[in-house]
């Protein structure tokens, strides 16, 4: 009788517990996940102004300019369809180049995406994936556009 | 030549352990001790098979064959060659090969190391291993085929330059060793599941095999982090990338199953746990394997993706995970729970420990896993960064780390709660004092940093007060008692340099022009400018940056900035000055207009000690192997048998 209280009371005691874990990793979880966008949805205002995102697609070329301190940089990243300035504080990766594969987490203020992190690829052959999604995606949406264009041309 | 020597090396190896992973199996199971001898010379046929076929890809690499795709893709005839010998795993078929070689060299060990276990017994281990290499050599033959021929380049398109460093020579065997030493365990506990026999002899067999490869991934994963601080240029140590997680989850499931497995040995209980947990590490190190190098993560392990592989490696993995699971289901129940115990015993803060490094592990693999699933689902992309990582795992950690501390001090079966109590309240007071009022000494006062003051003293005043008691009793040397101690204050040495480089170090990125100085904690660097530099298969430039303190000169330190020639990857080479107490890490950004460059200068304090504390617990590991137990038990049942 004894045992079986005891063992009554470490089960509950485990269940509770396990139940407040559960709740404040999923919790953690939801406030900390980071979505992905492409440009022509930060564009279209598909992007949260209140929490941060993520950026993915070519770095135009010609568009990388730098501040006079160096260390803060402003590009535009585009999906070939839209495209969106970028700034970012830090020095970049190496394998950031201009027309090449970027990934940028950060804000968005409407007008600039502010960035805290940037991402390329680790390798030269290499696109990020989040980078080569975005441009897919504005591709096949420029596709389904291109046949009425088309005819009237 | 050479080549197809090595494709006919694997094929060889592929039908010796489909014999290794059947007919000894068949044997224990019928009691046919001809099948049953079959599995040590099966296994060790395997293994010189394998090894012959990766000595027979190192000679392409090294000689330069670049009519094998594997070496055109990762070599080049300027990389120097101890590189060249290491990019035989830089590719994904080379990474699989060195992996089967690594679980043929374990299963060699196993049939050296275990003469005074029961035939059957070692023959249910080796198959389930055989079964598992053989696994890996069909999906080399298949899908990733290390030997495949190509029309003979001009030159290859050389190693990623973030792979042509000293660390890239022992990081992925040594991982390795650990990922793939977890087989044993696993083997042991399918053999168990299989015989139906569990008992403190079984458990005192897997001990050691469990904690070699715990030690070995222990140092595997911090050779990972260091090579990351210094390698990607960032100076982070770890950064919660899906790579580094893939490791840390048979991590810390190893972690729980050396715990389990001394409850097991030592009192009989947690049987059925311990083999879900063997199951569970091993599983883990297979997913790892596999996220790492199938290309599903982007990171500078991953590979070209191929869509046969992704398939092979999911079938795979349900047939190993899903197929041991099963049996699990339905033989766990004869293998029996064992003795009982109070709610407050050694056990039950083992059980504690056990379930919060699960469901670390759960979190972790929450966090790893679901991107993944969303993107295969095609649901959207997103990523779980290191706030969430961190969010969830200091809380789990935290209690888990106090109660290691008293664990090692609480009686088997059940504690005398007010003894232990008077035992660590001076321990306690003490630790909690000096963990409140030393951060105010180093700068700021943190929460944090008191936190982890607190931890860390409290396991060095735990393990003085367990060692102490031990000594005064007079029981002599004990390598388990000793080994796990010295692990634990490894976990102490690893918490000071995280809490430390967390909360005071200090990171500028700056525009420095010749001659120019910035100061950071006391230290000034001044940038004296770059040169030009050429290595055997790069170029680049070589910055020089002065660093005095107080007037007196510290260090001087070249980072460099490189261009790989064959691949015109560019690559920055970071310039560190260790030290006990702080790291000063600078490195190359950009060159900007006018002689000036973009310039990374961090000051890291304590950093060395998150790896220092890594050895340590290793070492422990080691230690713990060498105890006699182990040794005297084969004895003891040789001299009964």
């Amino acid at each position: 009788m004894k045992t079986r209280h005891k063992k009554l009371i470490l089960i509950g005691v485990a269940v509770i517990g396990l139940g407040v874990v559960a709740t404040l990793v999923l919790n953690a979880f939801r406030s900390n996940l980071v979505f992905f966008f492409t440009p022509t949805q930060v564009v279209k205002g598909e992007a949260p102004l209140d929490r941060a995102f993520r950026v993915g697609g070519l770095v135009e070329s010609g568009s990388l300019r730098r501040e006079p301190d160096g260390v803060t940089a402003h590009f535009r990243v585009t999906d070939k369809a839209q495209t969106i300035p970028v700034t970012y504080t830090g020095l970049l990766p190496d394998l950031f180049k201009e027309g090449k594969g970027v990934v940028a987490q950060g804000r968005w203020n409407n007008s600039v995406f502010v960035a805290d992190q940037v991402l390329a690829k680790h390798d030269e052959n290499y696109m990020p994936p989040e980078a080569a999604s975005a441009l897919e995606q504005a591709a096949k949406a420029q596709k389904t556009l291109v046949p009425p264009q088309e005819g009237k041309l | 030549m050479i080549p197809e020597l090595g494709h006919m090396a694997l094929i060889l190896a592929l039908l010796l352990a489909f014999i290794q992973g059947i007919l000894p199996l068949v044997g224990a199971a019928r009691n046919n001790q001809v099948l049953v001898s079959v599995a040590k010379p099966a296994a060790r046929a395997q293994f010189i098979f394998v090894a012959i076929a990766f000595g027979c890809l190192a000679y392409s690499f090294l000689t330069n064959d670049f009519s094998v795709l594997n070496v055109t893709r990762n070599s080049h005839s300027r990389l120097p060659e101890i590189y060249r010998f290491t990019a035989t795993w830089g590719s994904h078929e080379g990474s699989m090969l060195l992996w089967t070689l690594i679980l043929g060299l374990w299963t060699l060990a196993v049939t050296v190391f275990s003469r005074h276990l029961p035939d059957d017994m070692v023959a249910r281990v080796v198959s389930v291993m055989g079964l598992v290499s053989f696994g890996f050599l069909l999906f080399m033959l298949a899908t990733s085929n290390p030997f495949l021929r190509m029309p003979m380049a001009m030159d290859g398109s050389d190693l990623n330059p973030l792979l042509q460093d000293p660390g890239m020579v022992v990081h992925p065997p040594i991982l390795y060793m650990g990922y793939v030493g977890f087989s044993v365990a696993f083997a042991f506990a399918i053999a168990a599941l299989l015989s139906g026999k569990l008992d403190a002899s079984w458990a005192r067999w897997s001990r050691p095999w469990t904690t070699a490869a715990w030690s070995f991934l222990t140092v595997g994963i911090m050779m990972g982090s260091w090579w990351a601080y210094y390698e990607l240029g960032w100076g982070g140590w770890w950064f919660w990338d899906p790579v580094e997680n893939a490791s840390l989850m048979p991590w810390l499931v190893g972690t729980a199953l050396i715990h389990s497995l001394a409850v097991t040995e030592k009192r009989g209980s947690f049987k059925a746990w311990t083999v879900f947990l063997a199951i569970g590490a091993f599983s883990l190190s297979l997913l790892g394997t596999f996220l790492v190098r199938s290309g599903v993560l982007s990171s500078v392990h991953a590979f070209a993706t191929d869509p046969t592989r992704g398939l092979f490696i999911l079938i795979f993995l349900l047939v190993v995970i899903g197929g041991s699971l099963l049996l699990f289901a339905f033989r766990a129940s004869q293998v029996g729970l064992g003795g009982r115990f109070a709610l407050v015993s050694r056990e039950s803060f083992l059980m504690v420990n056990n379930i919060l490094l699960l469901t670390a592990t759960g979190a972790v693999l929450l966090g790893t896993l679901y991107p993944l699933f969303l993107d295969a689902l095609g649901l959207g992309k997103i990523s779980v960064g290191p706030p969430y990582f961190n969010t969830v795992f200091v809380p789990l950690v935290a209690p888990l780390i106090f109660l290691s501390g008293i664990g090692p001090l609480a009686r088997w079966k059940q504690v005398n709660v007010p003894e232990l109590a008077a035992r660590l309240k001076w321990g306690f007071g003490a630790s909690v004092l000096v963990a409140l009022l030393l951060p105010f000494t180093l700068g700021e006062w943190k929460p944090t940093v008191s936190l982890g003051y607190l931890l860390s003293l409290w396991i060095v005043v735990t393990v003085a007060i367990g060692v102490r008691a031990r000594m005064r009793t007079g029981a002599g040397w004990s390598a388990n008692f000793y080994g796990m101690n010295l692990a634990h204050l490894g976990v102490a040495v690893t918490v000071i340099g995280v809490t430390m480089v967390s909360a005071y170090q200090t990171e500028r990125n700056v525009r420095m022009e010749v001659g120019d100085t910035v100061t950071v904690k006391d230290y000034s660097f001044r940038f004296e400018g770059v040169k030009d530099v050429n290595g055997p298969n790069y170029s680049g430039s070589r910055g020089t940056l002065e660093v005095s303190r107080n007037g007196k000169p510290v260090a001087t330190l070249h980072p460099e900035k490189r261009i790989y020639a064959a691949s015109g990857m560019p690559f920055t080479e970071s310039a560190i000055d260790y030290g006990l107490t702080r790291d000063l890490y600078t490195a190359l950004g950009e060159s900007l207009d006018g002689g000036a460059w973009s310039v990374r200068v961090f000051h890291k304090p304590f950093v060395v000690w998150i790896w220092m504390g890594a050895v340590l617990m290793a070492l422990g590991g080691l230690l713990a192997i060498t105890d006699r137990r182990y040794r005297a038990s084969r004895k003891k049942e040789r001299a009964g048998a």
